[in-house]
């Protein structure tokens, strides 16, 4: 398997690790933000553990796009789980990597906020030119996407 | 039987999980710590107690610091016991121009009536057993002194105006346990050869003894008479009621070694109530399948109880065992203090030490297992009810309550276990106020750091309860460590420096009425200095006021003593450089009136106000006169100072014997020579001697609680992993978070890092403050010095803190940092 020419098993821990630093981005179906960091500062962190300069700046400017600009202050358990997509949402374009994995990115939310995080994801993946992989159960979702890859059993069973 | 098998499978099962080590380890080092105190303080006690019916000399002792009166010794003749009396006192004793101060004891035909003495012919040999004491003409001494002045059997050794020959060499003599005093050793003479040596005379100290055996219906019977007729300054000591000083100072050291050894026991409880409560949250789910499968609550609370009491025994025998090694330790640094071998410990403190352990666990575990029982069933289908809480704050009181006998059980009463509780509890309380404080504050700073290091400051505040605790238990570890070695060796250095360099480091003694004039043209003629003489004169305080004074009236035991005993008293024409007037006025020079001046602490303890009348026997006469003045005495001067001082008028016509202090230049130890040839009866003491002794005994002393406190650090490093290990869990998930985001393995360590060792630095930091702040009050208001801040002490609590909880912290969150993020996130997904 290689990922922007990179053969991902010849690499160890440390060398996967930068190379989803660089170049891929993670929404998670249970927000997987850190308890102990602020929205700014969870939206911060890949670009600092990357050693990018202005990640301040940058993730304000993120988090602005993703309405949450008058809230960055607040930690994970002061925001919905609506509000916290959005913040993993803008955790995950904040390096502008050239991937981006969503697994069930609404699988915890109730329909109609989920409708509003899938828009974001969709706009913000057509604004970044990014690649989205996307896992979910939902059939309607699947539908908006380009390319559709059925997997069952551990196998791709059909594409369309 | 089943539920057993069961549990200990279980136990093997739970055993990686990491809490249940963390149990056994705070219940290893709490039994450790109370048992090695124990085992030492036994071996003490039973050495006492061999050594009782020798130490005494005699199944019974009437002790006096005057003459026994004959109609006592009649009592005892009349009960036709055996008799023999003592009289010891201290003095120099010289041979050629080499002298040094002896504790000589004087004793008849028949002493010692129990016990033996051994002696040796020569230093080195093996030595031997002897009935009987010396004959007339003859001396006994102790190793130390053949030592010191290189003498050997055969010599002559002058005692006073006596030229006695050496005999034997006392290897071990029955009434000495301790040597407390090897700076006066024995000399043990004939009392018949006591009048030659002219050492009896106005104002000698001597302890009078007559020692009694025989029947023990005829020595009871003579106890009670002699007990019928009290008389002041007497006192009759059996072998079980001896309270010499010497045990009551024993007794009292044990006991704070006792109480210091409960430090580890207090912090190990904290790691003990973490660990419990994390292995039951961990069981909650087990015990809720448990349940469904059929297993009554009575099976949950067994095969859970089951399994802390085979821990509680495995951690009580480590523990005990470690105990008796480590009391070796103790028993060889503290040996020099003892002129016995030291017996075995009993079993006894192991014993103590397994109740301790139990009582701990079993106080900070109950409540969570009994919250166990009622684990939900429900649980099993519904994995999204909010996880159980198995130890609400309520369950902590019985684990509390628990601690708090515990200390009152190791202190030994009620009064100085509710002191010790409170002040446990008042340094946590500190120390956790002070935490907090520190918590907040690094919080704030953290916007100034940047990635891991921010993320590992954040976590520092996300888990305050648990940082909290950590910073309480580590920072009074290192606080007591930093106490006992840096601000010990501090105060002592600082309060030796601020003695000027011309401080008298001799005081001489027992300067007669007659030899005055002669002795001072000796110091005189030596034109090195010219010592100022006081007269003392011995007499017993009996009225303050109307009241009658009995050492019962007194709580303090230097009151107590002082109303028991004979003061030293003095006149004076006018008041001294060294002493000022806090209260009244002290006479005019050539006073005509009667008055006294008193000492304005011992005037505290013996409540003797200004304007109360003082009435002092002396000799068999009392005379009355009133305070007129409390007076603050320097006692760093060294010079010879007085409780009690009356005018001139009042005291000039009683006998006395006189005492002066001087500096003695290095290398002129011919004046001490050529004083006591001159004045056989004149006792010199070398100051510096007793200070070097008393040095060498607070540093044996305390080389034994730091020992001691090693534990306590060791229960803060436990508490530490306690900590990490109930946010093990927590710790492994966000280091995988941070792995998907692109953390390297450094990144994470770092995260790691910045978290324990901002816990170290503020450990450090709670630690220095606390000792700057406690060897603040003990230099200012025991030594009497200005506490000068030094960098070392806080640094040196910032380095111990920082470096190695940072060490422990790593080594403990290795799984976290090492974990790969695919299983983790899996896991969670």
């Amino acid at each position: 398997m290689w990922i922007g020419g990179e053969e991902l098993f010849a690499l160890d821990e440390d060398g996967r690790a930068r190379l989803r630093g660089q170049m891929v981005g993670f929404v998670f179906q249970s927000f997987q933000l850190l308890p102990a960091l602020t929205a700014l500062e969870n939206v911060m962190l890949p670009l600092e553990l990357s050693g990018g300069d202005g990640a301040a700046g940058r993730a304000r400017a993120v988090l602005e796009r993703v309405g949450l600009g008058e809230r960055t202050g607040h930690y994970p358990r002061q925001l919905s789980g609506g509000e916290q997509q959005r913040v993993a949402v803008a955790r995950a374009f904040v390096t502008e990597p050239r991937l981006l994995f969503a697994d069930e990115p609404t699988g915890n939310l109730d329909s109609a906020t989920g409708e509003h995080i899938i828009d974001l994801l969709f706009e913000m993946n057509r604004e970044r030119g990014t690649t989205l992989v996307l896992v979910t159960h939902d059939a309607d979702l699947a539908r908006r996407c380009d390319r559709r890859l059925h997997i069952a059993g551990g196998a791709i069973t059909r594409e369309d | 039987m089943k539920r057993l098998a069961l549990a200990t499978r279980m136990l093997r099962r739970n055993w990686s999980a990491g809490e249940l080590r963390v149990l056994l380890l705070a219940l290893v080092i709490a039994v450790a710590s109370v048992t090695t105190v124990g085992f030492f303080a036994d071996r003490v006690q039973s050495a006492l107690d061999m050594q009782a019916n020798d130490l005494l000399g005699g199944d019974l002792a009437v002790i006096a610091d005057h003459p026994l009166p004959p109609e006592v010794v009649d009592l005892a003749r009349h009960e036709q016991l055996a008799i023999a009396q003592t009289r010891t006192f201290p003095s120099m004793v010289s041979i050629g121009d080499k002298v040094s101060l002896a504790e000589i004891k004087a004793v008849t035909t028949g002493f010692p009536l129990r016990g033996r003495l051994r002696v040796t012919a020569a230093i080195g040999e093996g030595d031997r057993e002897i009935a009987g004491g010396p004959a007339a003409g003859t001396v006994w001494i102790a190793v130390a002194l053949a030592g010191r002045l290189a003498l050997k059997v055969g010599d002559t050794l002058n005692v006073g105006r006596a030229p006695l020959k050496v005999a034997n060499i006392i290897t071990r003599e029955p009434d000495s346990v301790l040597d407390y005093f090897g700076i006066a050793p024995r000399v043990l003479m004939n009392d018949a050869d006591l009048p030659a040596t002219g050492l009896v005379q106005v104002g000698s100290r001597i302890t009078y003894r007559l020692l009694v055996s025989g029947e023990h219906d005829a020595v009871q019977r003579f106890r009670l008479q002699v007990g019928s007729r009290p008389a002041r300054g007497q006192r009759v000591e059996g072998v079980r009621d001896s309270r010499s000083e010497v045990r009551v100072a024993l007794e009292r050291s044990q006991r704070f070694l006792g109480l210091a050894s409960l430090l580890s026991v207090v912090l190990a409880s904290v790691a003990v109530a973490l660990a419990a409560r994390r292995f039951s949250q961990r069981q909650v789910d087990a015990a809720a399948m448990m349940r469904c499968l059929g297993a009554s609550q009575a099976d949950i609370f067994a095969l859970h109880a089951w399994q802390f009491a085979l821990l509680g025994f495995a951690g009580c025998v480590l523990g005990g065992a470690i105990g008796y090694g480590a009391q070796a330790v103790l028993a060889r640094w503290l040996a020099s203090f003892f002129t016995v071998a030291l017996p075995l410990p009993g079993p006894l403190p192991g014993l103590r030490g397994v109740v301790i352990g139990f009582v701990l666990l079993l106080g900070f575990t109950l409540p969570p297992l009994i919250r166990l029982r009622s684990a939900s069933t429900l649980r099993v289908l519904r994995r999204d009810l909010a996880p159980a809480e198995p130890l609400s704050t309520a369950a902590f009181v019985l684990g509390l309550a628990a601690l708090a006998s515990l200390i009152v059980w190791q202190a030994g009463d009620l009064k100085m276990g509710a002191i010790a509780v409170g002040g446990f509890a008042a340094a946590l309380a500190v120390a956790a106020v002070a935490g907090y404080a520190l918590i907040r504050l690094v919080s704030r700073l953290r916007g100034a750091a940047s990635g891991p290091w921010r993320y590992g400051l954040a976590n520092l505040r996300r888990r305050t309860g648990a940082s909290l605790v950590q910073i309480m238990a580590l920072g009074l570890g290192i606080m007591a460590m930093l106490m006992l070695t840096l601000v010990r060796t501090e105060l002592i250095t600082k309060w030796q420096q601020s003695l000027p360099a011309d401080m008298p480091n001799r005081f001489a003694l027992n300067i007669q009425d007659d030899q005055l004039a002669d002795a001072r043209r000796y110091f005189s003629g030596l034109g090195l200095f010219t010592p100022d003489l006081y007269p003392m004169i011995r007499g017993r305080l009996v009225k303050i006021g109307e009241r009658e004074v009995t050492g019962k009236d007194y709580q303090d035991d230097r009151a107590r003593r002082l109303a028991e005993r004979e003061f030293n008293l003095s006149w004076s024409e006018e008041l001294r450089a060294d002493n000022k007037v806090v209260e009244g006025a002290f006479w005019k020079p050539a006073t005509a009136a009667k008055e006294f001046s008193v000492e304005e602490g011992i005037a505290k303890s013996l409540g003797v106000k200004l304007g109360d009348t003082l009435t002092f026997e002396i000799a068999g006469s009392r005379f009355t006169a009133k305070v007129t003045s409390l007076r603050k005495v320097d006692w760093d001067s060294f010079k010879p100072n007085f409780f009690v001082i009356g005018s001139p008028p009042l005291l000039k016509e009683y006998p006395a014997s006189w005492i002066t202090s001087f500096h003695l230049p290095a290398g002129r130890e011919d004046v001490v020579t050529g004083l006591v040839q001159r004045f056989p009866n004149v006792s010199v003491i070398d100051l510096s001697a007793l200070m070097a002794q008393f040095q060498r005994i607070t540093d044996q002393v305390s080389r034994a609680v730091e020992f001691v406190f090693l534990f306590a650090i060791a229960a803060g490093l436990v508490v530490l992993f306690a900590a990490i290990s109930s946010t093990q869990d927590e710790r492994v998930f966000e280091g995988a978070i941070l792995r998907t985001l692109g953390a390297s393995r450094r990144q994470l360590a770092i995260l790691q890092l910045a978290e324990f060792l901002a816990i170290g630095l503020l450990s450090g930091t709670v630690a220095a403050a606390g000792a700057v702040a406690l060897a603040t009050v003990l230099a200012e208001r025991t030594l009497g010095i200005p506490y000068e801040f030094s960098p070392t002490l806080p640094l040196a609590g910032l380095l111990v803190g920082g470096i190695g909880v940072a060490i422990a912290g790593l080594l403990g969150t290795r799984r976290a940092v090492s974990s790969p993020p695919l299983a983790t996130i899996r896991g969670l997904s």
